[in-house]
Formats: structure tokens, sequence, C-alpha cells
């Protein structure tokens, strides 16, 4: 370690001999990264989780713009959409086709005894350009009624259940009191609104909410004519339909807004925002305590350095060298932690957290920033002394 | 020739004035004190505890700021100096402490090497060989891959000699360096400091109680309440 450490440095190591020469310290100051990595992880997988798990069912369909209510903050907070805005839009020069898409929660009764919160997404199987690619082809089957696919990750259920599930042999269910054919599986996973998630016709969702008719879907879904700007055909919508009663977005827009109330607006969001915030300030605090501890215990001793002649920023880059050696050292436990309790917490709760290479190297990154920056605080105090004073 | 400055001086002091502690609490220390050190020479500086001496001694190399009055090191005025001029010139003087300052963290080669390092990195190899060379001369060549914290208080202090010396300094200013010595190393040391003087022109301030070191120094002045009361040439 010394004898690479002076390679990269092209100095002798001082910071890493005098961390590696108090071991207690040492371990204490790595002990406190790890933590404060951990915090760090634990609430970006679990805002990361949030995040995908709200836009996983704008996946389920395709469409180029949305037409949304006005009151709409999130797929499925807002008031219904009159059909009406349909017709009006099909008849705007540039819009190729539009769809009614209809969403809503179901409880469902599991037969182990258990109940899930069901997010059913019912499309008009005549259209099926409307659905995702590799769930047109089944379009067809659920055509019949009473046939729906289903979210092979919903939470509560045994891993495979639905695994044998297919159009001549349905795995049956109860629904609302009525007898519900699953007749294949998607993949969604649970998110914060919904356990799970189902896919359907328009006429079964109907059948399934009494309450909901065909006149008002939950969003209108729009293609655009092949070759044609997005945004101008939104341009166009929103000339014509009023602004009081919906919105008209491209897809990717609604989702970013979407994304952005969500992590912002809402309280879980803000809750885990902050959190990251505090495992920040945690780390900066145990880092910079320890460094600066670390300069006090050895002030004579740069005076000593400083009287030879070296300049302050060699102090810093003492410094520097054990803020990033400390980073590091906690990064990687704190890596290994942070993997495992995402694969605990996902199995336990069903939400998608994963540990990806950019997350890992942004919160690699923050920790030596964090580090550094403790660091240069803790060197201040040399700056001005006259080495005759610090022995 | 090394040492040598316009003045003729290797260090030139005229009507310093010293005062610690501010306001209510501010307390003259030295008072007008005036020295000429030529180059070559060994100067033992003598007084009582609390005279004065280590304030001298730390104003001429530059690790104090000078408040009042001249002094002139290696031809460089040191009141007013700016910061690069001062590092620029704590690399061409050595310094041997009251206390070793040894660093705990560092072998005794290590420490030794710091000394080199600062006058850039290079040849971390000729560093280590230097290293051991000097620690050889005052006798610790089987213990150059020791910590301090395994080391006597003799063995510390001649270490810091060895810091001091590796990076042939002009000028050396030595507090007390053999207060820690047992005889026979004290007078080894003293002895080497004169021979640098006597073959690289090395400068030597020292101060000391010891007064075996007398019959050595080419000058002896004593300091009494922060003002020099006796300054004789030792021929
Ligand atoms: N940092 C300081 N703050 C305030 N007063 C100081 C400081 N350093 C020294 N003094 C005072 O200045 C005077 C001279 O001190 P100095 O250390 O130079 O004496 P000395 O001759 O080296 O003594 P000793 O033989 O004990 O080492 C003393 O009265 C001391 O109390
Ligand atoms: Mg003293």
């Amino acid at each position: 370690m010394t004898r690479f450490l002076s390679w990269v440095l092209g100095r002798l190591p001082i910071g890493w001999l005098q961390l590696s020469h108090s071991r207690a310290r040492l371990i204490v100051a790595v002990a406190g990264v790890v933590f404060a990595n951990v915090l760090v992880f634990v609430q970006l997988g679990i805002m990361g989780a949030l995040n995908a798990s709200a836009v996983a069912p704008y996946d389920l369909f395709k469409a180029d713009i949305m037409i949304t209510a006005s009151d709409a903050k999130t797929l499925t907070d807002g008031s219904n959409v009159s059909r009406a805005r349909m017709f009006q839009a099909l008849s705007i020069p540039g819009v190729k086709a539009a769809a009614p898409i209809y969403i809503g929660n179901v409880e469902w009764q599991r037969p182990d005894g258990g109940s899930s919160t069901v997010q059913a997404i019912g499309l008009d199987p005549s259209q099926p350009e409307f659905a995702r690619k590799d769930l047109q082809s089944s379009m067809q089957t659920l055509q019949l009624a009473d046939t729906v696919l289903f979210d092979a990750l919903t939470r509560g259920i045994a891993p495979g259940l639905l695994d044998t599930a297919t159009p001549a042999a349905p795995y049956q269910v109860e629904l609302t009191g009525r007898t519900i054919n699953i007749v294949g599986t998607m993949e969604v996973g649970a998110g914060f609104s919904a356990d799970g998630t189902l896919y359907t016709s328009d006429q079964t969702f109907l059948r399934l909410f009494n309450n909901r008719s065909s006149g008002a879907p939950t969003h209108i879904l729009v293609n655009v004519e092949d070759g044609l700007d997005h945004n101008v055909v939104v341009e166009r919508l929103r000339h014509v339909l009023p602004a009081d009663a919906v919105k008209v977005a491209t897809t990717e827009d609604a989702i970013a807004a979407d994304l952005r109330y969500q992590t912002t607006e809402r309280p879980t969001g803000i809750i885990f925002g902050f959190g990251v915030i505090i495992g920040i300030i945690v780390g900066i605090v145990i880092v910079y305590q320890v460094l600066s501890t670390d300069v006090a215990d050895h002030l004579s001793e740069y005076a000593t350095f400083k009287a030879v002649g070296y300049p302050q920023g060699f102090f810093v880059s003492i410094v520097i060298e054990q803020a990033i050696i400390l980073a590091v050292l906690g990064f990687l436990p704190g890596l290994a932690i942070g993997t495992s309790i995402y694969v605990v917490l996902g199995a336990a709760t069903g939400l998608q957290m994963t540990m990806t290479f950019s997350l890992a190297l942004s919160v690699l990154i923050g920790t030596i920033a964090a580090c550094a920056l403790s660091g240069v605080i803790a060197t201040r105090r040399l700056a001005a002394a006259d080495p005759a004073d610090l022995f | 020739m090394d040492g040598v400055t316009k003045t003729g001086f290797a260090v030139s002091v005229s009507g310093m004035n010293h005062y610690f502690g501010s306001g209510e609490a501010r307390k003259q220390a030295i008072w007008d004190v005036s020295l000429d050190i030529a180059p070559g020479s060994l100067t033992v500086l003598m007084g009582p505890s609390g005279s004065g001496k280590t304030t001298v001694l730390t104003l001429m190399g530059c690790l104090r700021d000078v408040q009042e009055g001249s002094v002139r090191l290696l031809g460089e005025e040191l009141n007013g100096a700016s910061g690069a001029q001062v590092v620029a010139l704590r690399k061409r003087i050595g310094f041997i402490f009251q206390a070793h300052n040894l660093h705990g963290s560092l072998t005794a080669t290590q420490n030794v090497m710091m000394a080199l390092q600062v006058h850039g990195s290079g040849d971390t190899a000729a560093q280590r060989r230097a290293a051991h060379h000097m620690l050889g001369l005052v006798g610790l060549a089987d213990r150059v891959n020791y910590l301090p914290q395994n080391l006597s208080g003799g063995q510390k202090q001649r270490v810091a000699v060895a810091r001091a010396l590796v990076s042939n300094p002009e000028v050396v200013f030595a507090d007390e360096p053999t207060a820690a010595l047992d005889k026979e190393s004290g007078m080894t040391v003293v002895d080497m400091l004169k021979d640098l003087g006597r073959l690289r022109g090395t400068t030597t301030v020292m101060v000391t109680h010891d007064n075996r070191i007398l019959d050595r120094a080419d000058r002896i002045v004593t300091l009494e309440d922060g003002r020099v009361v006796s300054d004789k040439n030792n021929t």
C-alpha cells in the first residue's frame, strides 16, 4: 500500500502512514463513511424504486401524445376525460389515430387470504398499436370477455404461480365478484400505490369498474402521422381543446412532469430526498471530525515540515490524500452492504431496487467530494500559523 | 561560496524587538538585539531559562514573523518577506529543535527523507541512500527503519540532527541539540557541525547550556531578559 501510494503521489504517503499508524481512528473513520454511504444508498435506492414505479405504467402503452384532465398530476390521480375530446382530436390534421385508455385500482382477495391492490389498465383491443410491442399479439385474446394479462411480479403472490396461465388453460381469480381468466403474464412489479398491474380490454375494464363509463376514459392516447413533429401536433391540439378541462403533452413530457411532481411535491419523494441530504451531512461531519482531529494531533509535526520549507499546499494534499483513502475504504463495504440491503428490501417489498453502475459511481464521486471538502476545511487553521507557535 | 552574502554575513540582525500577546497582555520579550554572524562560524547562544534564546533563534530562522527591526538571512530581509520568499529560504536552512519533533508515523529514514523531498520528489532511491548515509554518520545505521516510538530520546535527537543536515543547509539553527544526548554523542554532533563549517562553509547558531561545547564555539553570545549582555569571540 505504502509503495503503491508513494508511486501515485510521487512523495511519501504521509496521510496514509498517519492513518494506518492509529488503527482505531482509521476504523472509526471508515465505519463512519460506510454508515453514511449505506444511508445514501438506501435512500437513493428507495427513491429510484419510487421513480421506476412511477413511470412503469407508462411503459405498458405506446402513444406519441397524451390528453389528460387538467387537474391530473400523475397517471391516476386526475379527473376523467370526456371521450368527446378524442373525436375532436381525430379531426385535427396530423393526428393519425386516437384511443381511450382506462386506468383504475381494484382490490384483489388473493386465494391465500391476503389482499392486493391491482392497477387495471384497459385498452381497446381493436387498436393494438397503442399497446406495448410485446403485448400487441395478446390483444386479440383479450377481446374475450373477462380475460386479462396479469403482472407476474405482483406483491404477495408466490413466484411462478401464474407461469402456466395460457389462453387454453387460464388461471382463474375472483375480482369484484367476477371470475376473471388470466391468460398470460407481463412483468411490471410493485410500486407505492399498487401491488401489481393487470392488462385488459376496455370492455372488461368497464365490467370490473361498474362506476366507470365508456364515455369518460382516464386519458386519451394520440398517435401522430409518420414524420410529423409531435410538438407541432401538441400545439394544434392545445389550440382546439379547452385548457381548463384538459392538458396536452407529448408522452415524454407527461412522464417527466409526473416524475418531477412525485419526487419534489409528494411527501414520499421529499422524505427520501431529505434522507439523501442527511446521509451526506452525516458523512461530512464524521470525516471532518476525524480529519480535523488528525490535523490537531499532528500540528507539531506539520510545524516541523513547515519549518523545513513545505508550503501550505503540501498539508492540504496530505489531508486530501487521507480524505480520498477514507472515501475509497468506506465506499467498498458501503457498496457491498448497500447491494445486500437492496436485495433484502426488494424481496420484502417487491420494489425494484437495483444497484446500477452509474448509481454506484455517482455515490463514489459524491463520497470523495464530500471527504475532500471536509479535509480542506480541516486544514484551514494550519494556514496562518507561524511554525514556532505550533510546537 | 555558500552562505556568503552581499553584506558578508550569513545572518545579520539589527535593532530587533519582539512582543508576545496582544492588548493588555502584550509583553516585550526581545529588546533591541543586534548580531552579525559570520559565514562558516559556530556561534553559541547562552542565557538562563526564559531569556529569549529560542525566540531569537526562531526569528533568525524565519519560523516567526519579524515584528520590529531588521533580520537578513542569507542576504534576504525577513521583515515583511512574502510567504513564497520564506518558504524558499526555509529550504536553504536546517533546524534542530529543542524537542525532537519527529513524525511519529514515519520511520527514521522517512523522517530524514522528508527534508530531501521538499526540494522536489525525484529519485526516491537516491534520497533513501542519502538518508541512510546521514543516519550512519550519527550512529544509527542499525535503526534506519525504526519508528520514533521505538527509539530512545538520544536516538530520536540524532534522527532530528540527520534530518537537519541531510540537505546540506547553508545555515543550521540548533536549539539545545545535545540536551537529550549522552556526553559522547553530544560531542559527535557538535564536531559534525563544526566540520561542516570548515568543509562546506555551513554556518551554525546553537543554543546550549553545555559548557563542554563552549570550547568548540567560535563565538559566545549571552542573553538575559531578552537583551544581549555579553558577546565574546573565542579564539
Ligand atoms: N508563544 C509565546 N507566547 C507568550 N510568551 C512567550 C512565548 N514564547 C516565549 N514566550 C516568553 O518569551 C520569553 C523568552 O522565551 P524563550 O522561549 O525564547 O526563552 P529561552 O531562552 O529559550 O528559555 P529556555 O532556556 O527555557 O528554553 C519568556 O519570558 C517566555 O515566557
Ligand atoms: Mg528555549
